[in-house]
């Protein structure tokens, strides 16, 4: 048996994102990972939690935030986090179309977030004249917010190249765990949003 | 073999019904997750005092994020000791990182 049919093997097992020995060490690899972003962002949170009271003179965090957008904003990426799950579920079942379909929802909505937060930071750069360098408050917030969005964009680009390249492979054990990784990534990014939305807006505003 | 190979679909329909109940579970986890969301932002947009919306809306978050790790990221599942061994020790790492820069700071 050559190395093409032990990827795509006739019948697909289970759980094809474990299916060898590559796809588990990507799957464990990938978690250590995550254990590393989540300091990562703990550290830009400390910081923000530090520094959000001194504003230099400038706006304070409640007169700059609105709940609405970042409603919204919550809502797409929480929608994302389901449509990323059916993706998967697709792709357990070996039926390759719908997955690509949940796939391709998923980044529509994170486009439309990203979208929003674009929008959001240049309102507040033309509207209050916010920015990176107003205040310690102004640089925090950038950097927190600014690198869950560099995220948010780096999964994008990571779904949208892994979809093009394989749309004409369709489903093996090769991709199968690239495609699971993914959309760990995808989970991992809502998960941040999570603790922006209470800590940096609802707090923000209180 | 015959019998091993009807064994062997009966087992992967099991596991397709099985996916397809877990499956529902993730939508149903999905709608308390939205309900989390809107009563947290209902909370501070009411004003309701700040002693009380804080932790709750703290524990919300945390509650959501247990949701989304052990649903929607499949931590439930068996064979996640190594992730979650991974990943805790990145939680911890991250509590004390907080807790020293707000303590630096805020002392």
């Amino acid at each position: 048996m050559s190395e093409h049919d032990v990827l795509n093997p006739k019948e697909m097992p289970l759980n094809p994102e474990k299916g060898t020995l590559e796809g588990r060490n990507k799957f464990v690899g990938f978690w250590f990972f995550l254990g590393g972003e989540t300091v990562l962002f703990a550290s830009l949170f400390g910081t923000y939690l530090a520094l959000n009271d001194s504003v230099n003179g400038g706006k304070t965090s409640e007169e700059l935030f609105g709940l609405e957008l970042v409603f919204i904003m919550t809502m797409i990426l929480l929608t994302s986090s389901l449509t990323s799950v059916y993706a998967m579920y697709h792709m357990k079942n070996n039926a390759f179309k719908k997955m690509q379909i949940w796939l391709g929802i998923t980044v529509v909505l994170g486009f439309s977030f990203l979208g929003l937060e674009i929008y959001e930071f240049t309102h507040y750069i033309h509207e209050y004249e916010f920015t990176l360098r107003s205040s310690a408050f102004g640089s925090a917030f950038y950097t927190l917010v600014g690198f869950h969005g560099g995220h948010v964009l780096f999964g994008l680009l990571w779904i949208v190249s892994l979809m093009i390249r394989n749309a004409k492979r369709g489903l093996n054990l090769y991709n199968a765990p690239k495609f699971y990784i993914a959309s760990l990534y995808w989970h991992f990014i809502d998960v941040v949003w999570v603790f922006i939305f209470t800590v940096v807006y609802l707090m923000g505003v209180l | 073999m015959a019998e091993k190979v009807s064994a062997t679909t009966a087992q992967i329909e099991y596991e397709k019904q099985k996916r397809k109940e877990e499956m529902k579970q993730q939508v149903i986890t999905f709608a308390l997750m939205i309900i989390f969301t809107i009563i947290a932002f209902g909370m501070v947009m009411a004003e309701m005092s700040k002693l009380f919306v804080i932790p709750v809306i703290i524990v919300l978050a945390a509650v959501q994020v247990g949701f989304q790790l052990y649903y929607f990221m499949h931590m439930s599942h068996k064979g996640h000791e190594m992730p979650a061994f991974m990943f805790y020790g990145g939680v911890f790492a991250a509590f004390l990182t907080i807790l020293a820069l707000v303590v630096l700071v805020w002392w």
